[in-house]
């Protein structure tokens, strides 16, 4: 009985130190509540792109099925139907040759400020000057690239991965040397005491240590660069619709070229096969996301 | 910024490690191998190439662009007349639609970009942060192409009704009737502003919530422990903390949004000359018309549209460098370093 009175009185006593439903709790209640709405607001133009997408350039590409892959693009814009073999294959070897520019490079400028660099004086530039270029319209590239190769070389896919590659280059350079901080200096001073090189210590230890967050850090960066336009206006050309294997010379085209091409028309021929294009494309960036996502939980949970 | 690690004993120790590592590195290395020297030099060439393609876009583009200037003057940024056949080239009004479309994407994209960087970072249980950050990437990985398509053939087709019952609301209205104006257009300032929110939001809630991860977390507990709501802790403790990392933040924001190309080009509605402070007006930025005139350009006008690039790469180019500085200060500051 005195039990129950007592548990009742400190009940009582815990209550009157609280205060009931104040405004103050009201209203941290409500930002939180905005801040959950921001999220939902910036969700619906997600679903709203991806869902168009979808719907709308998913019958396209599995319509009499590898027909999207392998055919050709029409020649004359009002065809209705499928075919974007050539910027589908375009896509994939001018940004497989821009990686193959950009990633090697890039690991070992990463490898230069943090193995090499650290705190001195230029690293810390080099340093400073990447997170700028991060920042570097990509047009302005493109251009940049037209007048130092186009000029000279005329229309080609190189130019186009050039361009690309500028763009990878610090994105790679700053997520490379991310991963390279997480490596515990204990393990270069084991390589050290066992007589090993620097250079050594760094390709056999060092980067393998580091591999998955790197290899997620170039995939992303590559999913970016697939979806570039801008700079490819002026080193591959718009007007193509031919497949060109040959990325040394003439023009090419890629899917997000013929996205940008078609989402100019009136006709629904063209503009189903822009958002053919554009299924692709999300398509490929998303793998190429998922892919970097399972690299690095994977990596998470060995360790 | 030492190469802190963490699986070293205690954190004393692995503070010295980071000058160690180098003096021990200085005394092992002095002579090194051929191999080891070669490996060596092209690292250092690799971080070289970053200064060699900024000195080298910098050097080649303003070298293209001395047509323009010196057949211009003063006249390529203060004239808004640009009519190539005359070959008068002003690039005013395609240097407002620039700032102005830009402005548009940071006044829609901060406050939503800072509820969720907050929300995800104090509010959201651990399970809900991972799934939310994902899905915020999601929006990063989108190409811009595929944003301005999905704005060109629906957002500024379905989105007309709504600007026009907008300006019908605002009409009379002080300032707020010649913002919301008349004869609104789907493919407008305020519809390219709309795409580019979009498309930097994940940029700046993935920057806002580094910065916020920085503030202590005894301070965050104080708070607490003073009596103070979520919200009032938020207030008191981390957004203080952040300011400016934040503000760099937005800026890095704000630099993404000016050179944006395709996506605005697409819907910003390609009209020369406009200045007004209507955002359902058609308008035209820089990047937009460099995309939309290159093609038939002689050699003039490449050397004007040139010109223009190189505008447009020194503002962004300033806008990075001052983000870049004050995020860099903001975390320094906090790290105590």
């Amino acid at each position: 009985m005195s039990t129950t009175l007592n548990r009742v009185g400190a009940e009582q006593l815990a209550l009157d130190l609280r205060t009931k439903r104040s405004w103050r709790s009201t209203k941290s209640q409500l930002m939180v509540a905005l801040m959950f709405l921001a999220f939902i607001v910036i969700l619906i133009p997600l679903i709203a792109v991806i869902g168009t997408v979808v719907s709308k350039g998913a019958g396209i590409v599995f319509r009499d099925f590898p027909a999207w892959f392998t055919k050709g693009i029409p020649g004359r814009t009002r065809v209705v139907g499928p075919g974007m073999g050539p910027a589908i294959i375009g896509t994939l070897v001018i940004t497989g040759a821009a990686s193959l520019l950009a990633i090697p490079l890039g690991i070992l400028g990463a490898v230069y400020l943090h193995e090499y660099g650290r705190q001195s004086k230029p690293a810390q530039v080099v340093r400073f000057l990447s997170n700028v270029m991060t920042g570097v319209p990509s047009i302005v590239m493109g251009l940049f690239v037209y007048v130092i190769f186009t000029l000279r070389f005329g229309l080609s896919g190189v130019g186009g991965s050039l361009a690309l590659a500028c763009l990878m280059l610090p994105v790679v350079i700053r997520s490379t040397e991310e991963m390279l901080r997480l490596v515990p200096d204990h393990l270069r001073e084991a390589s050290y005491a066992l007589g090993t090189r620097k250079g050594r210590t760094v390709l056999t230890i060092v980067l393998p240590s580091a591999l998955p967050g790197v290899v997620s850090g170039c995939l992303l960066a590559v999913a970016r660069a697939a979806g570039e336009t801008a700079p490819l206006l002026f080193t591959i050309g718009l007007i193509t619709k031919k497949a060109n294997l040959n990325i040394f010379s003439g023009a090419n085209t890629t899917l997000s070229a013929q996205i940008f091409r078609n989402a100019g028309e009136v006709l629904p021929g063209p503009q189903e096969r822009g958002w053919g294009a554009a299924f692709t494309l999300v398509a490929i960036a998303f793998l190429f996301t998922i892919i970097a996502r399972l690299v690095t939980s994977a990596y998470q949970k060995r360790r | 910024m030492t190469a802190i690690n963490t699986s070293s004993p205690s954190p004393d120790t692995s503070s010295v490690t980071g000058n160690d590592i180098a003096t021990l590195e200085r005394g092992l290395h002095a002579s090194g191998g051929s191999a080891d020297r070669a490996f060596k030099s092209t690292a250092y060439l690799a971080g070289g190439l970053v200064l060699l393609v900024l000195g080298l876009v910098t050097y080649t583009m303003v070298n293209r662009s001395t047509d323009a200037w010196s057949h211009m003057g003063l006249d390529f940024f203060t004239s808004r007349t640009w009519n190539p056949p005359e070959q008068v080239y002003g690039i005013l009004s395609y240097i407002f639609g620039t700032v102005y479309t830009a402005c548009i994407a940071l006044v829609i994209s901060v406050p939503l970009s800072l509820g969720i960087a907050l929300f995800i970072t104090q509010v959201a249980p651990r399970w809900l942060q991972r799934t939310m950050t994902y899905v915020i990437d999601l929006l990063a990985v989108v190409p811009s192409v595929v944003f301005g398509l999905w704005g060109v053939l629906v957002l500024s087709v379905h989105i007309k009704g709504f600007y026009t019952w907008m300006s019908s609301t605002f009409d009379g209205v002080p300032v707020l009737g010649s913002v919301f104006g008349p004869n609104p257009q789907g493919r407008s300032f305020f519809t390219a502003g709309i795409i580019l929110a979009v498309m930097i939001t994940p940029i700046i809630v993935s920057l806002s919530r580094e910065v916020i991860q920085t503030t202590p977390q005894n301070e965050k507990e104080a708070a607490l422990a003073l009596g103070a709501t979520r919200w009032e802790m938020i207030r008191g403790a981390v957004l203080p903390h952040s300011k400016g990392g934040l503000v760099g933040a937005v800026m890095l924001g704000l630099g993404r949004a000016m050179g944006e190309t395709i996506a605005v080009a697409l819907v910003i509605g390609s009209a020369t000359g406009r200045i007004g402070l209507n955002v359902f007006a058609g308008g035209n930025s820089m990047p937009a018309v460099i995309t939309a005139e290159w093609g038939e350009a002689d050699v003039l006008k490449k050397s004007a549209l040139i010109a223009m690039a190189v505008t447009l790469f020194v503002m962004t180019i300033l806008v990075n460098v001052i983000a870049t500085t004050v995020v860099n200060r903001s975390m320094k500051k906090t790290r105590g370093i």
